[in-house]
């Protein structure tokens, strides 16, 4: 009987086994039904002209671009070439192009299609927002001029084989993983119907679009990558309205969904939807930055009193509802470059007084505080923010404008302080040129930061073609910014992403947690969708 | 009755330029561009793009230059290009007029079919319990904000009941529009049962009415002969505002349930402040507004008889 028993629970234990297995091994087919959250309607699904988190939802399964952002290292990684290799100043790297990677209309990939996609991007009279990317190349800005047809820099040695000379010594994955360099088929392309018949390389092809509702893709079987994508269909829902999404979700309805602080809250305290919180610190860092050319923050210890008057881990807590992780200096958790012996401004509001004190401003003094009614970095963090400043003699007047309208004052330095969220990689070193002093302030420097050593340590990190050292040299930088306090500096923040039980192979993305490589995920058979 | 049509479309002609210049002019002074907006959360465009992109969409000519171009463009038919998807404003908009039109009807069905009846019915028992209920929903309904109301739809019977899908245009087909027409609709339905219910009793007690009665008409026909049709020229009236104005109210609803409706992109174009589309959609529904709005005169005529257009 003894026996039997042990028999009986060792066939539990092995059929136990066998089920978890069968549910970690991907299964081919089904529907993924993801969402588009950020506005009710696509830009536009030629992906050389919009620069839309919204739209690259759908390009990262269309499109496929020359790297490729892998969420599980943090790191670039080749997407359309096997190899690369650089020359010994770091301004020629020479691509071994896939030999396998097909267009959906079924043509193979050459070194032409790349050299082709980039040119159309150059296209000056079309300003295209991948300029800026592609311009890394020798020879690109000329062709945006018009004073030259082809990108010098970018030669095909043969079919599958490119090289591409660049000006600045960097890494050209930094550049070439955006969604608005996609390599695109200039056959299909130069179609009239093209934003609304898109071809690309990824894994679905184009079914179909109904505006302003979704987008349907349907698998491609000639995908470079063996036994890729497993789904058969993926609809990207267009849901901009948060509490839409939350009943979608709860009914099932759609498999995933992008979480606000409320909606966290709620979620984390369920005890079923809390199983399904993919969570990732994001390359953003949400900041007020302090215009210099007011007089009160052209001082140092002005703005480092601010940032030891606000008790910014309470705001956190309370009001961002923990949907954020606290902020050190500019450069976000992700990055290389972070430093983690640095610990965040403490609230010390006595010691913020005593900075003013020492700045001559003992008795305080008033700003006006730019805001835009953003939940997480808007009007509501500014309300809670001035009592605390009051406590020091600090007086805020909060001018709210629209989110739309936010961009403009910041650009034309309109402000003396503004709150808002800043895209602080995966570039460190591009990130961190937004406070060289040469970088003007229509480009990014917003806050007119001229400090000699951290030009220096830019400049140094720009010319070395050592990474642990350029890492080491940004980390330097990036501590000069926390001790300069150009900004009160809030948060990054936590994107999350609900999911249900039955989607598998989602990807931490801290560029974006929307944007997900759908070749990695699948549904088990639990899935409502067919 | 073809002068008549004439002199409506004649009509029509200079509140469609009165709001084409409205538009442009409120729109022109309107804080923040499409370039700026694209900017979104740090992912700043390039400052030459940007440059680049306002010569190309012609923001920097001077305002009568943008105004004199947009007129010419409008009077051929030419809504403009947008500058979100690079499409002509027509082709962003075609596919998202019939959508719009049929959640709309579908909206403007259930206030007619519950709105004119119980109206009708309460008025025909003044003070009894379904005259009460009747307004007690009315007023209800006039004052629901439609984005809760939408909400407490679609957990009720997508979440709760599980009868209806919760949002989504799906195949276009009844099941997925119930939900949205039901929000969009609950406000006309309760001010069509609150003016059919004045309507109506204020007919009941005409002279033509009791004369009617005297003379031995059974109530029924009274009721359907002379009171309800005498009632519906107000009813009517109230039908083609509202009909009129539910495709400007539909952008809240459209939102909630991702409709793809002309309301919808419009919200989105404002936002992204990509004036062609914002332009385009207004046009559409003022012109859909005015069409109703001549058609409704049309119908009084039928209703009528007494009534004519000198």
């Amino acid at each position: 009987m003894r026996k039997l028993v042990w028999l009986a629970v060792a066939g539990l234990a092995v059929l136990g086994a066998a089920t978890a297995s069968a549910q970690t091994t991907p299964r081919k087919g089904g529907t993924i039904r993801m969402t588009a959250p950020y506005a009710a309607s696509f830009g536009s699904l030629d992906f050389h002209t919009t620069p839309r988190a919204q739209d690259e939802i759908v390009g990262k399964s269309l499109n496929r671009t020359l790297y490729n952002f892998d969420s599980s290292t943090n790191k670039l990684v080749l997407e359309l070439a096997t190899s690369v290799t650089a020359s010994p100043d770091g301004l020629v790297h020479t691509f071994k192009l896939r030999q396998d990677a097909y267009f959906h209309n079924g043509r193979k990939m050459t070194a032409d299609d790349i050299i082709w996609s980039y040119t159309r991007i150059m296209d000056g009279a079309k300003a295209y927002p991948g300029a800026r990317y592609v311009r890394l190349i020798k020879g690109a800005i000329d062709v945006e001029k018009g004073t030259a047809k082809e990108i010098s820099g970018l030669k095909k040695i043969d079919d599958f084989t490119l090289e591409m000379t660049i000006t600045d010594i960097t890494d050209p994955g930094f550049y070439f993983f955006d969604g608005t360099t996609a390599i695109l088929p200039k056959e299909e392309v130069e179609k009239p119907n093209f934003a609304n018949n898109p071809v690309g390389l990824g894994p679905f092809k184009f079914k179909e679009h109904i505006p302003g509702s979704r987008v349907v893709l349907e698998r491609f079987d000639k995908f470079y990558k063996p036994g890729k994508p497993y789904a058969d269909r993926i609809v990207v829902q267009l849901m901009a309205e948060a509490a839409a999404r939350d009943v979608a979700f709860r009914n099932k309805e759609i498999d995933t969904s992008i979480l606000g602080p409320a909606q966290y809250v709620a979620y984390r305290a369920d005890p079923e939807l809390s199983k399904g919180i993919l969570e990732v610190a994001e390359m953003f860092t949400r900041s007020m930055r302090m215009n210099p050319e007011f007089k009160p923050f052209a001082d140092k210890r002005v703005r480092q009193a601010i940032n030891y008057a606000i008790d910014t881990d309470l705001i956190i807590k309370r009001l961002v509802k923990d949907k954020a992780y606290r902020a050190t200096s500019w450069l976000p958790l992700s990055s290389p470059s972070f430093d983690k012996a640095v610990k965040p401004y403490a609230y010390d509001p006595e010691k913020a007084k005593k900075l003013l004190a020492d700045a001559g401003y003992a008795n305080g003094f008033e700003f006006e505080w730019t805001t835009s009614q953003n939940e997480s970095w808007g009007l509501p963090i500014v309300e809670a923010v001035i009592p605390m400043l009051a406590k020091v003699g600090i007086k805020a007047k909060p001018k709210l404008i629209e989110t739309t309208v936010l961009t403009d004052v910041i650009i034309k330095g309109d402000f003396q302080a503004v709150i808002s969220s800043s895209l602080t990689g995966p570039d460190s070193l591009a990130q961190l040129r937004c406070f060289y002093s040469k970088t003007p302030r229509s480009a990014c420097n917003y806050v007119t930061f001229n400090n000699p050593a951290f030009d220096k340590l830019l400049d140094d990190a720009g010319q070395t073609t050592d990474a642990a050292k350029r890492v080491d040299l940004l980390r330097q930088a990036n501590n000069i910014l926390y001790e300069e306090a150009p900004v009160w500096f809030f948060n990054y923040n936590k994107a999350v992403l609900a999911y249900q039980p039955w989607i598998h192979g989602l990807q931490a993305n801290p560029t974006e947690i929307t944007h997900q490589y759908t070749e990695d995920l699948w549904v088990d058979e639990k899935s409502p969708a067919k | 009755m073809l002068i008549v049509i004439a002199r409506r479309i004649a009509n029509v002609v200079p509140t469609l330029a009165a709001v084409i210049a409205l538009i442009f002019l409120l729109f022109s002074v309107l804080p923040g561009s499409f370039i700026s907006g694209m900017s979104e959360e740090g992912r700043t465009i390039d400052p030459a793009v940007m440059e680049r992109m306002r010569k190309e969409m012609g923001l920097d000519d001077p305002l009568p230059t943008r105004f004199a171009k947009y007129v010419t463009h409008v009077a051929t038919g030419d809504l403009g290009t947008s500058f979100r998807t690079r499409e002509p404003v027509t082709t962003l908009i075609g596919p998202r007029i019939w959508p719009s039109l049929k959640l709309v009807f579908a909206a403007m069905t259930f206030a007619i079919g519950v709105g004119v009846t119980l109206g009708f019915f309460a008025a025909l028992k003044p003070g009894s319990l379904i005259d009460t209920f009747s307004m007690v929903g009315a007023i209800s309904g006039l004052s629901l904000s439609q984005f809760w109301f939408g909400l407490m739809l679609m957990y009720l019977f997508a979440l709760k009941l599980q009868w209806l899908p919760s949002f989504g245009y799906g195949d276009g087909g009844l099941t997925h529009i119930i939900l949205p027409a039901v929000a969009l609709g609950v406000g006309p339905m309760a001010l069509l049962a609150r003016t059919t219910r004045a309507a109506v009793l204020d007919v009941l007690n005409a002279d033509f009415v009791r004369t009617a009665r005297s003379k031995g008409m059974s109530e029924r026909r009274v009721v359907t002969w002379h009171v309800l049709r005498n009632a519906l020229v107000l009813v009517v009236t109230i039908v083609g505002l509202q009909f009129g104005s539910l495709m400007g109210q539909a952008v809240v609803v459209e939102k909630l349930f991702a409709w793809p409706g002309i309301g919808s992109l419009m919200v989105d174009s404002v936002f992204q402040r990509d004036m062609p589309a914002v332009q385009g959609c207004i046009l559409m529904i003022v012109l859909f507004f005015l069409v109703i709005n001549t058609l409704v005169d049309l119908a009084y005529v039928a209703i009528d008889p007494r009534i004519r257009y000198s």
